[in-house]
């Protein structure tokens, strides 16, 4: 298959290895992937926190970026983001046709149509579940709210993981619980972010793993976030990275701050 | 005015309590459970919703207490709709009929009323809050009445009815438990259902020994004991008050039957015993046909209590000669409803049925407690309902109204649209809130930093190579990030992030520079 890359906005910037290793996984399982150098991001920080109206030109920005595949110049588009998938398929259109713009949001509609956060593509699209990756360590796995209750991505995301060579996968207490992130939240309402992400990092803690991983960076920023401030002494890695990984070409485990190495 | 007896007292509007209880020497000594709120409207009340769940918040107490209760509400819920196959047929069948509701809400309405009034009740219209409490207070004054006993009821609640009638000398007797031990505290509810939800067992123990005033000397916290006690009470007031006030969950157009669905019975005795009986209900509270309640009693209970049929179901239909109430009033309650029905986004609010659901798994509910929200509708239908019943005098489009941060309150996780039973899509309304907020506050000309780095966020991320550029220069405070790679401290706003958590440095180099560098070499 030919598929374009919407590498999200944040992992461009700041987590690079995510889109990185959608790529390797992708073509490791035979497929062509392309990165259109237009894309930047989809609009939903600006969707999100109100402002409809600076949204428009991102959205248009993504949908004119992405609009080949609905001419079958692609035949997917692949997100490794949850909740930007989930804006792409749910407000995106919304977002046009409030500002008047209907063919714009028809055109987002065909675009969207095609548009798959990664374990919808692997497991629904390509019919794959063991993608022949190899993670030799503790991982415990957090479903984003995006796209457990936006996309109904369910199980598939554990059925990849489960599917790892050597992985030790170990739940995760209170899993479906809402880390805290939800965007300008973490601002806007930093006190109650704050007390939510408490009780998450609470809970990855308890399952003693090497390694969270979420089909979110956004959410493993926020969780993340919490765990270095704490030395908890546990990383943060995108089921894509876990899911590149093999023995002859290992993703490493990130590298963490630990209470020994903090003085 | 005492509340020593369980009369209720007015409530405290002032900081100094002077007027709270006989003898009380000072606020603190009339709040020996922690300070409760005393607004002076029941839709808007204190701080900002950041700013009162900062407060909050710092209570370990009210967490556990809110923890504990959640926690076993959400599996009793999980438990029985698990168990019905068609849950979510019905929740469709429900949604579609409120739909039908709202499109034809002024047919209805005349519908109701014409039916009310054949079978012998009266029909009162208000548009507000003032409107319905005069109205109340009048026909218990022509009663000779000096207190009334109540059933549990979200829009007397919410026009501040109890407080109303005890300005004019009129006593209102809660007399569903946890609203009593509420009124018994001076003190707020805190959930649509469970008004007393942020108090545990001892507490409440502690209240009715020092507020009751019949409460048994040796009463203990176990939860049988307290009831008894409460029953005794209230069987007294039951027996001797002449008008009650009800709310009502359902009022039904094509028969001019209203509904009542309770889980103690107190609202049975409401209901029936006295001679007048007076129920306010919001317009929104329709429903089209009898054989509509099958659906709505199948969802309401499931999804409120957790439980899979109501234990207490009234229904009545204007007077029946010789059996309850000889004299009902009906009054009908605007108070921004038809302003809500006005916007095509919002207006599924009003679809709300008051289960509470979404109280019960909102993760900031869980955490904040229903008093930061500072309405009588917390949570995140609150979110949603408040601002919007509120929008004449501010509320969603007000900058500098507190309401206008509520629909901020939530990080869109989407539970509450999960577990609506009339699947009102709540992260959506949010959204669609904030974007009116904003939109509001556009025509004034004050320096917003969020407008404006909104703005320029807009300009780099609507095009590829001002955003690769912009990616790039970010590669610059890699960094920043020292051996660790992260930053622990930033400047504002961004230090409120970074109190509790780091923030990692940017990579030495973004996707789009990998990806070209890696065509390069391909070349």
């Amino acid at each position: 298959m030919r598929i374009a890359l919407a590498a999200t906005c944040i992992a461009d910037t700041m987590f690079p290895g995510a889109p990185r290793a959608t790529v390797r996984l992708l073509e490791r399982l035979g497929h062509d992937v392309v990165f259109p150098r237009a894309q930047a991001c989809c609009g939903q920080m600006h969707v999100n926190t109100g402002y409809f109206d600076e949204a428009v030109p991102v959205v248009r920005n993504h949908v004119e970026t992405f609009a080949p595949v609905a001419d079958g110049e692609w035949d997917a588009v692949v997100v490794p983001s949850g909740s930007c998938t989930g804006s792409i398929r749910h407000q995106q259109a919304m977002v046009c046709r409030r500002a008047g713009l209907d063919d714009l949001a028809t055109t987002a509609e065909a675009v969207s149509a095609k548009t798959y956060e990664l374990s919808e593509l692997l497991v629904d699209v390509l019919d794959v579940t063991d993608v022949g990756a190899w993670f030799p360590h503790r991982v415990t796995y957090h479903p984003t709210c995006h796209s457990l209750r936006m996309l109904r991505v369910g199980d598939k995301p554990l059925q990849l993981l489960r599917a790892v060579a050597d992985i030790d996968l170990v739940e995760l207490p209170g899993a479906e619980s809402c880390c805290g992130f939800g965007g300008t939240f973490a601002l806007k309402n930093a006190d109650t972010s704050g007390a939510m992400l408490a009780d998450k990092t609470a809970n990855v803690r308890a399952t003693e793993a090497s390694v969270l991983t979420a089909g979110d960076y956004s959410c493993l920023m926020h969780i993340g976030g919490g765990l270095s401030r704490q030395r908890a002494g546990v990383g943060t890695l995108h089921l894509a990275e876990i899911l590149a990984s093999t023995r002859e070409s290992p993703t490493p485990l990130p590298h963490v701050r630990t209470a020994e190495v903090a003085r | 005015m005492s509340t020593f007896l369980g009369l209720p007292g007015l409530r405290r509007r002032s900081a100094d309590g002077g007027a709270a209880s006989d003898g009380a020497p000072a606020a603190s000594a009339a709040e020996p459970w922690g300070p409760v709120p005393h607004p002076d409207e029941p839709l808007r009340w204190g701080e900002s919703f950041p700013a009162a769940a900062k407060h909050t918040l710092k209570n370990d107490q009210l967490r556990k207490n809110l923890g504990h209760a959640t926690a076993t509400i959400r599996a009793k819920r999980a438990a029985v709709v698990g168990e019905v196959p068609d849950w979510e047929a019905l929740r469709d069948a429900g949604s579609a009929l409120k739909e039908r509701v709202m499109a034809e809400l002024p047919e209805l309405l005349a519908q109701l009323e014409e039916n009310v009034t054949a079978r012998g009740g009266v029909v009162h219209w208000a548009r507000d809050a003032a409107e319905a409490n005069r109205i109340v207070t009048e026909i218990a004054q022509a009663k000779g009445a000096d207190e009334v006993v109540k059933v549990k009821s979200m829009a007397t609640q919410e026009i501040g009815l109890n407080e109303h009638l005890a300005d004019e000398g009129i006593a209102a007797i809660e007399t569903d438990l946890a609203e009593l031990i509420v009124q018994l505290a001076d003190d707020m509810p805190s959930h649509i259902l469970v008004p007393a939800i942020h108090r545990n067992r001892a507490e409440i123990r502690d209240i009715f020994l020092a507020r009751m005033g019949d409460a048994p000397p040796d009463l203990s916290d176990v939860p049988r004991e307290l009831a008894m006690a409460a029953r005794a009470h209230l069987r007294r007031k039951f027996l001797s008050a002449k008008v009650a006030v009800s709310g009502a969950n359902f009022g039904v157009a094509d028969t001019g039957t209203l509904a009542v669905v309770e889980s103690e019975g107190n609202g049975r005795m409401c209901l029936t015993l006295p001679e007048t009986l007076v129920t306010v209900m919001g317009i929104e509270k329709l429903i089209p046909t009898y054989t509509d309640l099958e659906v709505f009693l199948q969802l309401l209970p499931r999804s409120s209590t957790g439980e899979r049929m109501n234990p207490y179901t009234s229904l009545w239909t204007g007077v029946t000669p010789g059996d309850g109430p000889q004299e009902f009033h009906l009054v009908l309650l605007d108070n921004g409803r038809t302003d809500v029905l006005a916007d095509e986004v919002g207006r599924a609010a009003l679809h709300c049925i008051r289960c509470s659901a979404c109280l019960n798994v909102c993760p900031v509910y869980e955490r904040v407690g229903g008093h930061a929200y500072g309405s009588v509708y917390p949570g995140p239908i609150g979110a949603i309902l408040t601002p919007q019943l509120t929008a004449a005098s501010g509320g969603v489009s007000g900058a500098d109204d507190v309401n206008a941060s509520l629909p901020y309150a939530s990080t869109l996780c989407g539970a509450c649209y999960d577990v609506c039973p009339v699947k009102i899509d709540i992260p959506s309304i949010l959204v669609d809130l904030r974007a009116r907020e904003v939109d509001a506050d556009r025509g004034k000309h004050k320096v917003d930093p969020w407008r404006a780095a909104m703005k320029a966020a807009s300009w780099v991320m609507s095009d590829g190579g001002r955003f690769g550029l912009a990616g790039r220069a970010a590669t610059l405070g890699h960094r920043l990030g020292g051996r660790d790679g992260v930053i622990s401290k930033a400047p504002p706003p961004v230090s409120a992030w970074t109190r509790e958590r780091d923030l990692p440095a940017p990579p030495d180099e973004t996707f789009r520079q990998w990806w070209a560098s890696r065509e390069e070499d391909e070349r």
